[in-house]
């Protein structure tokens, strides 16, 4: 399995009794001028970009980014400008094994030609290191931040990826007459390393439309749900046997699985030490209404009837089967949203998980909500050491070959590892 | 309730199947509903006494496809659509009657087309911005918000009634699916902020005016009215009192009469 570790760089210090009463969320309602600091923010930005060449060093295969807006959730508005700071980084101290897993920019708020180079720049600056990631976004980062019409969301990221593919891999000057980009003659500048492009990856939260496009074009599926490899089994259960009845084969490098992980010396321990961060990023840093995430328009309206019919809100369809708020870690750690534990218990856990929900690649946060850095540094490295080369096993013994790894990474094994790692 | 029938008309511009409810009897009127849709309400009904009332449903929403909306691209696509309609239906100068999104697509075709409307009703509209006051961002508001923000008193008879959903969760289902859908297929036109040019446009307008705003009108503040009146030439204003965004529906008995004297005039 090849394993990364993902970074949200959220804001770590909120107050505890944040959100107040009548803060409708955390997201675009937020006000800086109240809770931002800009200096703390240095701090955060850096700490983040040392945890992550933190996990490289150890062995990680990968280190991922996003891009959100108006939050303290995580702050990264283009992901590639950190991107590019670690394809120096990771080039400069000799660990060309890690691949920079880009979840990525959003396509639908930013004009995609522009991704298009930005993503072929980065690819150069790695050596082939890309692997691009082709979110639609959420409402709120492309709707409300970014100001786009919220029925044309999808179409727009349906047309930007399509703009995307055929700049990196044309073989002669192309018009673009779109209905969102109008471009007279596309020559992109550089282009990726990686013939014909770099490997593509679709995050999305259970929607049946996402996982058709994904096997559609042979496209692997990221989930990303904060619920925990549980909730996941019966949104996955459905994405293989959608690829089944396209006549897709299980090969378990089609997904990805986005997992919140603590480890500690014992249970207990990391009980104690995760508990509060685990809350704060649930009870704070989660505090989302489903009108921003979902603006009238941006589901279409099919999903809007099945949504009203089976009596579920749209929260509820990406699993938030709860109110998170009367949650308590112990209960989040119980009910298995984050894998908190001895790294007995956490290599037990996501092993099981792995293998139940049939993911090749698990992207783990390893830093989360308040978490200091000193103890993002102590999770890494336990995680790295006792945790990561066991998972990194899995799925070894079975021949699948990883069409959506950077090709000179794909056959790093366990021999090697432990060489880069010694 | 009045007789009425859907009318189906297929426009060539973006092949658009249009939907037009009709009813009533009299000289043709046309009426523009709201952002959420197409209501037929007490103060619709009442005009049927006198009017032949035509009231479109915006492409996406009422008796339309749902997937129509994708095809109408812009503004001026949405006039083109409202010119080819006016056309289909034989409508010469009319009267045009529009409430909120219905108010801005009036003023719209009304700048576009000032020799097709005869006279202009405006209920609280919406398209242009003031940033001292800006229009509440209702397709942000969660259910309870959106109604709290839409009507002065929310416990007063009328508005209970026009809030009143079927018994049978299946049908509030589908009138809530219905309901999202329409402020998503309007906003595509508002969003993200109501102001699209409406502003540079208003001077064309030729019919006589009456701009009609509730006091207190927490979705469009009532300064608005003056803005609208401002660049509607000869526009005449009545604000309503101890009313919020939906005049026909809080202030029915104030409401109607201004209305009918107005169109008598």
């Amino acid at each position: 399995m090849k394993v990364t570790m993902f970074h949200f760089m959220p804001y770590r210090d909120l107050p505890a009794d944040f959100p107040p009463k009548g803060l409708a969320s955390a997201w675009v309602d937020t006000p800086w001028w109240q809770y931002g600091d800009a200096s703390k923010v240095t701090d955060y930005y850096n700490w983040s970009i040392d945890e992550l060449m933190l996990a490289a060093k150890l062995g990680f295969d990968g280190v991922g980014l996003n891009e959100h807006h108006q939050n303290p959730y995580g702050f990264m508005c283009n992901p590639n400008l950190f991107g590019a700071t670690l394809a120096r980084m990771t080039r400069d101290q000799g660990l060309d094994h890690v691949a920079l897993v880009q979840l990525g920019a959003t396509i639908s708020s930013c004009p995609p030609i522009r991704l298009a180079e930005e993503y072929a720049v980065l690819d150069c600056l790695s050596g082939g290191r890309l692997i691009a990631g082709l979110p639609t976004g959420l409402g709120n980062d492309v709707s409300i931040s970014n100001g786009i019409t919220p029925m044309e969301h999808r179409e727009r990221w349906r047309e930007g990826v399509d703009l995307m593919l055929k700049a990196w891999t044309a073989k002669e000057f192309f018009a673009w007459n779109g209905k969102y980009n109008q471009l007279p003659k596309v020559n992109l500048w550089p282009r990726p390393v990686q013939e014909p492009h770099p490997p593509v990856l679709i995050p999305g939260a259970a929607s049946s439309s996402t996982w058709d496009y994904c096997h559609d074009r042979d496209f692997p599926y990221a989930y990303l749900s904060y619920f925990g490899g549980k909730s996941a089994e019966q949104v996955m259960d459905r994405f293989w046997a959608r690829a089944a009845a396209k006549g897709k084969d299980a090969n378990p490098y089609r997904a990805s699985f986005l997992q919140i992980v603590g480890v500690a010396e014992t249970d207990r321990k990391a009980e104690e030490e995760y508990g509060k961060h685990v809350e704060y990023f649930y009870h704070k840093l989660l505090h989302l209404p489903i009108g921003y995430i979902s603006p009238p328009g941006n589901a279409d309206y099919k999903s809007l009837l099945n949504i009203f019919l089976s009596g579920k809100d749209l929260i509820q369809i990406s699993d938030f089967t709860v109110d998170l708020k009367p949650l308590k870690a112990k209960a989040m750690i119980e009910k298995e949203f984050v894998v908190v534990g001895s790294p007995a218990t956490v290599r037990a856990k996501l092993e099981a998980m792995a293998k139940r929900l049939n993911v090749g690649h698990l992207m783990v946060a390893l830093q989360f909500g308040s978490m200091p850095h000193a103890q993002a540094e102590k999770n890494i490295d336990l995680f790295g050491r006792e945790v990561l080369p066991h998972l990194q096993k899995i799925w070894e013994d079975q021949n699948w070959e990883n069409h959506w790894w950077p090709k000179t990474l794909r056959k790093r094994g366990a021999q090697q590892r432990e060489r880069a790692t010694a | 309730m009045v007789a009425s029938t859907i009318k189906t008309i297929s426009i060539k511009h973006c092949n658009f199947e249009a939907k037009v409810k009709t009813a009533g009897s009299g000289p043709p009127l046309v009426y523009l509903h709201a952002a959420g849709g197409p209501i037929w309400d007490p103060f619709v009904e009442g005009l049927c006494g006198r009017y032949t009332v035509y009231a479109p449903h915006h492409p996406g929403t009422g008796e339309t496809a749902r997937d129509s909306i994708y095809a109408v691209e812009s503004l001026w696509d949405l006039l083109l659509i409202y010119e080819e309609l006016f056309d289909a239906l034989g409508l010469g100068a009319v009267p045009v009657i529009g409430t909120s999104f219905g108010g801005m697509m009036a003023c719209e075709f009304a700048a576009h087309r000032p020799e097709r409307v005869s006279k202009m009703v405006l209920l609280d509209p919406v398209g242009l911005w003031r940033d001292d006051a800006p229009v509440a961002p209702y397709m942000l508001m969660p259910p309870d918000k959106l109604v709290a923000t839409l009507y002065k008193h929310l416990d007063s008879p009328p508005v209970q009634a026009a809030l009143k959903m079927p018994d049978d969760p299946k049908q509030v289902a589908v009138i809530t699916a219905d309901l999202v859908w329409a402020l998503g297929a309007t906003g595509k036109f508002v969003w993200p902020i109501p102001d699209k040019g409406l502003k540079k446009r208003l001077h064309r307008v030729k019919a006589p005016t009456l701009i009609v705003w509730g006091e207190d009108d927490a979705l469009i503040s009532v300064v608005y009215a003056k803005e609208f009146a401002a660049r509607i030439p000869g526009a005449r204003v009545e604000i309503i009192e101890d009313c919020g965004h939906v005049p026909q529906v809080e202030r029915l008995d104030v409401l109607e009469p201004l209305v009918r004297k107005f169109l008598d005039a």
